[in-house]
């Protein structure tokens, strides 16, 4: 099952190093993982997505918990959390079928970012799912390659992971 | 700049640090990179106990902790001397020992280039560390230093390193050491929770059939004493794991010994047969857990600083974080409360049939059988006497046999490190000299820390050294013969030198006992040498420690 964690820590270096070095020795799997500094300098706030059942979750938590840059950790809830990841992809793309790919992109929500004579570069912001389904839409015209954000998340709502709660 | 700091080099600071921690001995082995950080406690008073290998000054520092309770340093260079405590770092950290360790690394602008004795120690440490600093901005020293003795310290006790690069230990700043410490995302747990103490105290009072499996956790704090009072007022036995030999008296008769794959019948049998299980400061590893796998019909009450600890190794019913001493303090209160005392007297009585253990067997001449060998080391040792027990058989026979009246029992419990028990001899002796202090090594792992001799010598530390010689790496061998139909193969210790020329080359007193008779007469000179002492005891080749 996948879950998603945020996690407060020390804007320090090798706080990153350490969070992924726990997942790497203690075996838990992590999907993805997207860091970033808060609104307080001193604090960054790294999303993560694992894979693992309820006892490893509670260990991944708990192991966290005992580092001493961590200063926070939660698990958000699938049904109360906004989550969005963004991607940037790049089709091969002729002049003609330019009206299709640019349609495609307007029912879902991408944006061309980039254009030359035989390719476009289109960024996309959404749930990890939604951005698998635009991936397919786009895979018969060729995709030259793929950047992904992995997944950050907050709560909805009035809730918050802060220093505060 | 704050009117109360001084002037002075971080090395001098760095001195000034372990001083306002109370630091007054330390282990190590100097290099180029900490050279700075040496010329200053070549003018301080503080005491350098030099090692003939980094691991050992890790070790050391640990033996000195787990008698003081208190953080212990050790010091190493950089690259290869840092390198080298990694092994001592782990050991310490898997049995939860605080200790404070000290690294020289090379120039702070060099770091990275692959520069001679470069070595990422931070990085290299990591997974064996509870924290770990590499210091960069000279100004933080003082601050760097108090938090890792805190954090060292305190809640589930573990190492942490400080790495210092040898620019930044010249550098000069204004140093003042910090009253106090407050790191926001570090609140050690402490009182137990409360609702928790009352289901635990439930769980007690419907308990027919109690046990309490005492864990080393005990030994912080007043941990130990408070274990035994809650036992004796509510009467409830005690086994033990490893980590936890001695904070039971074992000649207490609420006690019924060591769990696990090692050990005691009476423990392992009541570890199955208890309806309600008190873990006190003990993660149950695996080899302790083997006693009671498949066991889901009982109840644990799980006491343990580390929450972390709580859950992973086995399901707990009642679920208590917090520090030993605090939540003991808690439950005895409760107890006072009580109506009545608590007895268990049928439930003693059922385990006191198994209490019955076979007598060791007289060998052969030219041997000493070891189980017998430690009963009789045990009866003539004074009450206060460390016994520090290295890893393989030697550890097991140890383990097993050793009674500890009000003494303690070291040992590398988790990581299971050889070459443990001469330098954590030498460190715990030097934390309190009035202690009798014997290391309890086998010829394989003495040979691996033989060279610490010196140290004892060059330092006057009068630790006795106990080698039981089979000339086998006798664990692994009988893995061997257990499990690969008795291939033997990298096992046999031919080519061993005889252990008390090297003995006598060491120039200390020393003895072979080959016999009963020879071995109480060995015990007897080692236990009033007023220097180090070696005892070589001949062991049947192929003694087992399981029968």
């Amino acid at each position: 099952m996948k879950h998603t964690i945020s996690v407060l820590v020390e804007n320090h270096a090798g706080v990153l190093a350490r969070v992924a070095g726990l997942f790497a020795r203690r075996g838990f799997n992590i999907d993805s993982l997207a860091v970033g500094v808060t609104d307080d300098e001193n604090v960054s706030r790294i999303t993560i997505v694992a894979d693992g059942n309820k006892y490893t979750l509670e260990q991944i938590e708990k192991q966290l918990n005992k580092l001493i840059d961590v200063i926070k950790v939660k698990t958000l809830s699938p049904d109360s959390m906004v989550s969005r990841e963004l991607i940037l992809i790049k089709v091969s793309c002729t002049p003609k079928q330019r009206p299709e790919i640019i349609s495609i992109c307007e029912l879902s929500r991408g944006k061309i970012s980039d254009i030359s004579t035989n390719s476009v570069t289109i960024e996309i912001s959404d749930n990890a799912q939604n951005l698998n389904n635009f991936e397919e839409l786009l895979r018969p015209y060729g995709i030259k390659e793929i950047v992904r954000t992995g997944t950050i998340a907050l709560q909805k709502g009035e809730q918050a992971v802060s220093l505060k709660g | 700049m704050n009117l109360s700091s001084v002037h002075m080099t971080v090395a001098r600071a760095m001195t000034e640090c372990l001083k306002a921690e109370g630091i007054m001995d330390i282990f190590g082995y100097p290099g180029a990179a900490i050279c700075p950080f040496y010329d200053e406690l070549y003018r301080s008073d503080i005491r350098h106990i030099l090692v003939r290998h980094e691991v050992n000054a890790g070790h050391a520092a640990s033996g000195f902790a787990r008698i003081t309770g208190k953080p212990a340093v050790c010091v190493a260079t950089s690259g290869p001397g840092a390198l080298n405590l990694i092994t001592a770092i782990a050991t310490a950290y898997m049995d939860s020992v605080p200790m404070v360790i000290i690294t020289g690394q090379v120039d702070s602008e060099q770091i990275g280039r692959d520069v001679f004795q470069e070595a990422d120690i931070t990085g290299s440490a990591e997974p064996f560390v509870k924290h770990s600093y590499l210091l960069k901005r000279p100004q933080d020293t003082a601050d760097v230093f108090k938090k890792a003795f805190y954090i060292a310290g305190t809640g589930r006790r573990g190492p942490v390193l400080i790495d210092v690069p040898f620019d930044v230990q010249k550098a000069e700043i204004d140093f003042e050491y910090p009253e106090t410490v407050d790191i926001r995302s570090y609140r050690p747990s402490t009182k137990g929770n409360g609702y928790q103490i009352k289901r635990a105290i439930t769980a007690l009072k419907e308990a027919e059939k109690p046990l309490i499996c005492a864990g080393g956790g005990l030994f912080t704090g007043n941990g130990a004493r408070l274990m035994r009072e809650f036992a004796e007022k509510n009467d409830i036995p005690v086994v033990s794991t490893m980590m936890g030999l001695g904070a039971m008296p074992s000649d207490s008769p609420l006690y019924y010994g060591m769990i696990g794959m090692h050990g005691k019948k009476a423990a392992n049998i009541a570890v199955n047969s208890c309806d309600t299980l008190f873990l006190l400061g003990a993660r149950v590893g695996d080899r302790a857990m083997s006693a009671m796998e498949n066991r889901k019909d009982f109840t644990v009450v799980h006491i343990d600083i580390d929450p972390a600890e709580i859950g992973k190794n086995i399901e707990a019913n009642v679920p208590i974080v917090g520090d030993i001493t605090l939540v003991l303090e808690q439950l005895l209160e409760q107890v006072d409360g009580f109506d009545e005392p608590l007895t268990h007297t049928e439930w003693r009585a059922e385990l006191d049939k198994n209490r019955a253990e076979t007598e060791p067997k007289p060998e052969a001449d030219g041997y000493v059988n070891p189980k017998w060998f430690i009963q009789t080391l045990d009866k003539y040792l004074p009450e206060r006497s460390v016994v520090v027990a290295d890893v393989g058989q030697n550890q097991i026979w140890t383990a097993a046999n050793i009674s500890l009246k009000d003494g303690r029992f070291l040992t590398s419990g988790g990581m299971g490190t050889m070459g443990y028990s001469v330098p954590a001899a030498i460190g715990a002796k030097t934390a309190d000299p009035s202690l009798e202090v014997v290391a309890v090594c086998g010829d394989g792992s003495f040979q691996m820390e033989m060279n610490e001799i010196a140290t004892a010598i060059q330092h006057g530390i009068n630790i006795k050294i106990i080698v039981i010689r089979n000339r086998f790496l006798g664990m692994v061998r009988e893995v061997q013969e257990k499990a690969y139909d008795s291939r033997l193969i990298a096992v046999s210790l031919d080519g061993s030198p005889d252990f008390c020329k090297i003995a006598e080359a060491y120039g200390i007193p020393h003895m072979l006992a080959d016999s009963e008779k020879t071995a109480v007469e060995g015990i007897e000179k080692m236990i009033k040498s007023d220097k180090p002492f070696l005892l070589e005891v001949a062991v049947p080749e192929h003694e087992k420690t399981i029968l």
